[in-house]
């Protein structure tokens, strides 16, 4: 596979910085009341992200080895400050609901974690791929999160966007979910579900003729999975 | 002369006690706040608490038949979770309340944990706590009962309110189906201090403590009345004798009890006086489940002979 697709593949469903890395829990479980919400922060952190690596993976050769962590601090901060500005400027009603977790981006671990992780030994392209990719991982995530939290939680659908819908009257809206309790739950149902399906994916590439036991396997040595099952 | 003598090793002394003749004595002994709160509200209680245990059964058995686990719908720890929210609903909520109420207890709070044993809360107090935080309008919704006041006598004393002890303690009452009646509670836990199938520990120092904690910060100083008041109200009873002493989720060391039944009061008394509504019981309970891992690490006890050394 192209490496610039292989860095999307990576982020959106590989390594998922939420459903399989688990890392920037707290904005995914704070602020994914409804779609809209999840949908703005994961697309305000991919923005952040985007450009935080490219302007770290060109400066990797400039940046002191002692003080990169710093350097990336300072670098994430002005664009998180820019992102700020601009929601406060043109999405008033996002800004009303990320609150203080817009700001909070500067110390989301995704972000340094793919700045130390990928971004300072990698070419700048490559890069900014790789932050598109963990950013659209990561926004799809906090989407779905955020559907099926709004959803259970206060029967619409959307709410915030152009295709509002609402549930008939007839459904009580179970609000624990749109609480943080709910946050737990739906995270961990999902997580659980993606997981059921990769035990099965993994289940049918079996190696023809394996019987599971690596132990009496002729072929142990050859087998990329061996020791696996 | 040749006897046969029969060389074992230990134990050589075999109770004959299980999850399930324990979990029937519990259900035996939740008979009486049962029976009573159906004679307080009708037919109507009586279906609400078959809904839930009939719910908690099925969702346990659909539960291990899909997952290909053993079944465990016979030892009557899924009907004594169902019984228990029952008894802890207000007695007209609609029937699916107590449906989806008995599915998260069991699916959610037992199952997906690894099942009997494994639950890191007490499932219907969880349960109960989900309906009230989902829906606070029918979890909170009392009827109005002989033209009494539709408040249960906990709001009713945090409004300032005179209430009736003598109706608090038999249950004339307004509440939730099996909170109402103290003496029929007491009576199940008499019961089940006789059989031993609960320890005087945890509910003796959770109710001492939570009266303490009253008497110091309630505001009414050495009013017995209003202390008796207090332990009467609520959930308080039936959450002390008959939740607190759950096997899975209360501490198995002695000294731990005494630390868990001291948090219960402590903090019981900290919603009650403090928290957003007159009752805190259920919240009390699930915090300190939490807990138990904590207390029972700190309190193990010191084998035999090694009481003089520190941390073994």
């Amino acid at each position: 596979m192209n490496s610039y697709l292989e860095r999307l593949y990576n982020g959106i469903v590989k390594e998922n910085p939420t459903f399989i890395l688990m890392l920037g829990m707290c904005p995914t479980l704070a602020v994914t009341t409804s779609a809209f919400n999840g949908l703005g922060m994961g697309l305000s952190t991919m923005a952040v992200l985007v450009v935080s690596n490219l302007l770290i993976s060109a400066l990797r050769q400039v940046i002191p080895d002692k003080v990169r962590i710093p350097a990336y601090i300072v670098i994430v901060a002005s664009l998180v400050t820019i992102v700020q500005l601009l929601i406060q400027a043109y999405i008033p009603a996002l800004y009303e609901a990320l609150g203080i977790y817009i700001p909070l981006i500067v110390v989301n671990c995704i972000i340094l974690g793919r700045a130390e992780a990928y971004a300072s030994k990698n070419p700048p392209m490559l890069a900014v791929f790789d932050g598109l990719g963990m950013g659209l991982g990561f926004s799809i995530a906090l989407t779905c999160i955020g559907f099926f939290r709004e959803l259970i939680g206060a029967g619409t659908v959307l709410s915030g966007t152009p295709f509002a819908y609402s549930l008939p009257e007839i459904y009580e809206p179970v609000s624990i979910f749109v609480l943080a309790p709910g946050a737990f739950l739906v995270l961990a149902l999902i997580i659980a579900f993606l997981n059921a399906m990769n035990i099965q994916n993994n289940g049918k590439k079996k190696v023809e003729g394996c019987d599971g036991s690596c132990g009496t396997c002729g072929k142990a040595e050859t087998c990329s999975d061996a020791g696996k099952r | 002369m040749r006897e046969l003598w029969n060389v074992s090793s230990s134990p050589h002394v075999r109770s004959h006690e299980g999850t399930k003749n324990l979990m029937l004595d519990v259900a035996l002994a939740l008979l009486p706040a049962t029976a009573f709160g159906v004679y307080r509200f009708g037919p109507y209680a009586l279906c609400l608490i078959l809904v839930s245990v009939g719910f908690a059964l099925l969702t346990e058995y659909v539960f291990e038949v899909w997952t290909g686990r053993e079944n465990t719908i016979m030892d009557g720890s899924a009907l004594v979770t169902g019984l228990l929210l029952g008894l802890n609903l207000p007695p007209y909520v609609p029937l699916w309340i107590a449906m989806l109420g008995s599915i998260f207890a069991v699916l959610v709070v037992k199952q997906l944990f690894g099942g009997i044993g494994q639950n890191i809360m007490n499932p219907a107090m969880a349960a109960r706590c989900f309906l009230l935080i989902s829906f606070a309008g029918y979890m909170n919704d009392f009827p109005v009962l002989d033209g009494m006041s539709s408040v249960t006598p906990l709001t009713a004393m945090r409004n300032g309110e005179a209430v009736d002890l003598a109706a608090m303690f038999t249950g004339l009452t307004n509440g939730t189906i099996g909170e109402i009646s103290t003496l029929a509670i007491l009576l199940g836990a008499l019961y089940l201090l006789i059989k031993k199938v609960i320890d005087w520990v945890i509910p003796v120092t959770y109710l001492g403590t939570f009266a303490v904690f009253m008497l110091i910060f309630g505001g009414h100083g050495a009013d017995p009345y209003y202390l008796a008041a207090q332990l009467c109200g609520g959930g308080l009873m039936i959450g002390a004798w008959f939740m607190a002493t759950d096997y899975t989720t209360s501490p198995i060391t002695e000294k731990g009890r005494v630390v868990y039944g001291i948090l219960l009061g402590v903090l019981t008394g900290i919603y009650r006086l403090w928290g957003a509504s007159a009752g805190g019981v259920s919240y009390a309970l699930i915090f300190c489940n939490l807990l138990v891992p904590l207390i029972e690490r700190v309190t193990i006890p010191k084998p035999f002979g090694w009481e003089g050394q520190k941390n073994g």
